[in-house]
């Protein structure tokens, strides 16, 4: 970056204010010789004179695309082609926050629909103090000028000027309010709605996107812990003495989080490791396991539970259907297995804390590291990385990589960046939760579901987080324990959900989609099961449980008529199909599978979506096909089994993840009804593993009722 | 000391001779494009080229890599110009982008012997290779895209 280019802060500094969206601006101008970077810019894009534009994203990227989406919306109302912005990750600063969570996080597939009207603002308040910048400037009426990739143009003189050459005017304008600011016409659109390239690519095809795993500040050190191998254990006692002796090893200290080794690369501090005596106290969870919880919570699942959601009358219903089933489904522990295992950096001197990571949840990270050196949050720097996959892991609710990089820093003086090994990540918790569910549900007479009632058993997520614990406080139950099922489109006149919470000591979070996750497949399954109980097509016996839905008839529609449902298929290929909403948005997908000697091959996923207006179509696609992946390898093998209080697995050789060679077919339309912004990062996860369980069930007459389907295939 | 030559650059490094490869290039190279990612050589986050020849560098003694010629994503091409990153980019298919310096390699590396790889042929070669945000269906489709740009004439 140039050093002596000049800045020039325009519409800068919008925040939220609650719900609203307000502009405060400070117009700043840079001293001719500064580098952007050696103040805090509270501003989402900056302008300078040579033409250049940076423009500051307050969310992490993780691949799902918002280094480029962000932008185009940024860019659309600017009039700025997006291909030309530098892209800079915002410091933690209240500028940046979440409009609604009042702090800097990336989740919930909310980065495009909690930013969109604050970016458009930005945008087209920036471009219309550069427009009377240019009226004033030629004497000219603001409305008689229009804008074109950066120029501002007078047609009538014919006169241009370049938004780099109005910026230091326009940066001494008073920021115009915002109701005198307009905002274009969807009709007018350049930018949203069309297909834009990544602006990461380059960087990420040429090896020089700096993830947490790739920082290196003067004079780093690298650290492994070794980690208790069981949940809830703590060190006992340690002989570091083999391990001091270690080439390359610098420092031993025990931490939160189990005994640290420091040196002065990674492969010292695995061999240091390596000869490390730990001795642990078990005492708190070496009895946990799968199989002891499985026992438990069956049990359980047959009382009631909190109840989440309680339409009609369950019970009466159940008692007047004509048939009813009564089945458990069961979801296993799932690792999210982020291609950049867990790691981060962090220098702690003179009071001071810096932190380079890749996150998810930097607000809090800043806050808990604070708390914990016992500094004030100002006093921690936090330099957000790009992300090595996130998928909910990167938002811990207890900033545990983050938090453990501080303390094992803490006292060293120096640079100490702690990296967590395939084994460390996979073994390491913050699981998608384990889950079982009974469900009771009946159809009447003429075949039509007319009661539902699901009761579900497993952990909160929320109880243990800064955001969700006042929600729990308020409901007196987990709403992300039971969403996907408590608000399923599915209109079942008589609804039922409710919950028991558990609290064994495996640390559990958000895994991509939370609940819907876990509930989408229940509440698919049992719709598929109640549709052959009435002796009805799959998907005409969702199109009545949708009728008051006509978006997500649409999604069903487009979902069923693109694969050719109901039409012949290939030899030994069966049809599933599923639908699910969540984060706002509505996914439908059909799969085509074979099981040809219990080895399932999933040929072709057909995919229909509708989430609001697609920012970046082309990036929607991939996330889709992203989801489908994703659950895809959960659904056929993700498993963590917890035996002796631990994980039992523990790298891809026994946490399989898709291929390419296993990878179908996966075609997306999306489905455009004008209704409101959706997410899209997570919606596309919950259908999959029901639509291939209720293809497997076509193929071979067999309910898949428990996950992964490798385990549960007879 | 142990001389590697890497990307053309014959470098100096201070290391046991079982060092991984990967942690010379990354710790004491500062070669960060190659990635990590198991360890055990089940996710093809670490490959290089030996020789041309693709390599998981997690698995991989520097011992091993000594009076070999050593390519890393960094020295692929000197600007992103050669045909599997151009295909990359003309079909957007990298999302979080940590894998994707494996998967480059191994694609360079099975376009570079065969001009026009079958699916099958893609399938055997990049199965390696691990994507947890499944850019695969991209993938299949760019490594097609490159050997395209290859036989048409396209830097490789």
């Amino acid at each position: 970056m140039s050093t002596n280019r000049r800045h020039f802060l325009i519409g800068v500094g919008v925040v939220a204010a609650g719900t609203a969206v307000g502009v405060y601006v400070v117009p700043r101008l840079l001293g001719k010789h500064e580098a952007p970077f050696e103040f805090k810019p509270h501003s989402f894009v900056r302008i300078g004179t040579d033409g250049s534009f940076t423009v500051v994203l307050a969310k992490a990227e993780m691949g799902q695309g918002v280094y480029t989406g962000l932008p185009m919306i940024l860019a659309e109302e600017l009039d700025v082609n997006p291909q030309r912005f530098d892209i800079e990750f915002a410091p933690v600063d209240p500028a940046f926050f979440h409009p609604f969570l009042k702090m800097q996080f990336t989740g919930g597939s909310m980065s495009t629909i909690s930013m969109y009207d604050q970016l458009r603002l930005v945008g087209a308040t920036a471009r219309n103090m550069l427009i009377t910048a240019a009226a004033a400037q030629w004497k000219v009426a603001a409305s008689s000028l229009r804008t074109e990739d950066g120029v501002v143009i007078d047609a009538k003189s014919g006169r241009r000027a370049t938004y780099a050459s109005l910026a230091e005017a326009a940066a001494k304008i008073p920021v115009p309010a915002k109701e005198s600011v307009a905002l274009k016409d969807r009709k007018d659109f350049k930018y949203i709605g069309a297909k834009h390239p990544r602006l990461d690519s380059h960087l990420k095809v040429t090896g020089k996107a700096v993830f947490g795993s790739d920082v290196n500040p003067p004079e780093m050190l690298k650290a492994v812990i070794a980690r208790p191998p069981s949940f809830g254990a703590t060190v006992k006692s340690f002989d570091a003495t083999r391990t001091r002796a270690v080439k390359g090893v610098i420092d031993v200290k025990q931490v939160p989080s189990g005994v640290a080794v420091i040196a002065e690369h990674t492969w010292a501090a695995l061999k240091g490791r390596e000869v490390l005596q730990v001795e642990w106290d078990e005492s708190a969870g070496r009895d946990v396991s799968t199989e002891s919880l499985r026992t438990q919570w069956r049990a359980l699942a047959a009382k009631p539970g909190k109840v989440g959601k309680n339409d009609g009358n369950v019970d009466t219903a159940l008692g007047k259907a004509a048939k009813r089933i009564d089945v458990e489904y069961e979801v296993p522990y799932l690792a999210h297995a982020c291609m950049e295992p867990m790691n981060a950096a962090a220098l702690v001197k003179d009071g001071q804390c810096t932190l380079w990571v890749g996150t998810q949840n930097q607000s809090q990270d800043v806050n808990m590291v604070a708390a914990a050196l016992g500094i004030k949050p100002e006093n921690v720097t936090l330099h957000t990385q790009f992300l090595g996959g996130g998928f909910g892991r990167r938002a811990s609710t207890t900033s545990d990589f983050t938090l453990e990089a501080a303390q094992v820093a803490n006292g060293v003086g120096r640079p100490v960046h702690v990296v967590w090994t395939r084994e460390d990540d996979m073994r390491g918790g913050y699981y998608r939760p384990y889950s079982v569910s009974r469900v009771r549900a009946g159809i009447s007479a003429d075949g039509k579901g007319i009661a539902y009632h699901q009761t579900v058993v497993g952990k909160s997520i929320l109880k243990n987080s800064v955001i969700g614990k006042p929600i729990l406080d308020k409901l007196g139950f987990d709403p992300s324990s039971i969403e996907g099922a408590a608000n399923m489109l599915y209109g079942f006149p008589n609804l039922r959900v409710d919950v028991h919470d558990t609290d064994e000591t495996v640390p559990i979070l958000w895994w991509r989609s939370v609940g819907n996750s876990i509930h989408g497949f229940v509440v698919n399954g049992v719709i598929d099961e109640l549709a052959t109980l009435a002796g009805r097509d799959a998907y005409d016996f969702r199109r009545e449980l949708l009728a008051a839905h006509p978006r997500a008839l649409a999604v069903l529609d487009a979902a069923a008529t693109d694969a050719g449902w109901g039409k012949p298929l290939p030899a030994g290929h069966h049809h599933g199909i599923a639908l699910h909403e969540s984060f706002g948005s509505i996914v439908a997908q059909v799969a085509e599978v074979s099981v040809v000697n219990k080895t399932v091959r999933v040929h072709r996923v057909t995919c229909a979506v509708d989430c609001g207006l697609a920012v970046n179509p082309d990036q929607v696609v991939a996330q889709i096909q992203s989801a489908v992946i994703y659950g895809l390898s959960a659904a056929l093998s993700g498993e963590i089994t917890i035996a002796k209080g631990g994980a039992v697995q523990s790298n891809f050789t026994d946490y399989p993840v898709l291929r390419l060679s296993e990878t179908p077919q996966i075609d997306v339309r999306i489905v455009d009804s004008g209704g409101p912004l959706g997410g899209i990062g997570e919606p596309g996860t919950p259908p999959i593993a029901p639509a291939v369980c209720a293809a497997i069930y076509a193929a071979t007459g067999q309910r898949i009722r428990k996950l992964p389907i490798s385990t549960a295939l007879t | 000391m142990i001389t590697l030559n890497v990307n053309g650059r014959s470098q100096e490094i201070d290391a046991d001779p079982e060092m991984p490869l990967l942690w010379a290039l990354r710790d004491l190279l500062k070669l960060t494009g190659t990635k990590y990612g198991c360890g055990v050589a089940a996710c093809g986050a670490c490959t290089v080229h030996i020789d041309g020849q693709p390599i998981r560098s997690c698995q991989t003694p520097v011992s091993a890599a000594v009076g070999a010629k050593i390519t890393t994503i960094e020295g692929l091409s000197t600007k992103g110009e050669h045909a599997v990153q151009r295909a990359w980019v003309e079909l957007d298919v990298v999302q979080c982008g940590y894998c994707q310096s494996g998967q480059i390699m191994s694609a360079a590396a099975l376009i570079a012997s065969n001009p026009n790889p079958s699916d099958a042929d893609i399938d055997a070669a990049m199965d390696g290779n691990i994507c947890r945000c499944g850019t695969y269906p991209r993938i299949r489709a760019a490594v097609k895209r490159a050997a395209e740009i290859k036989r048409n004439g396209g830097a490789a």
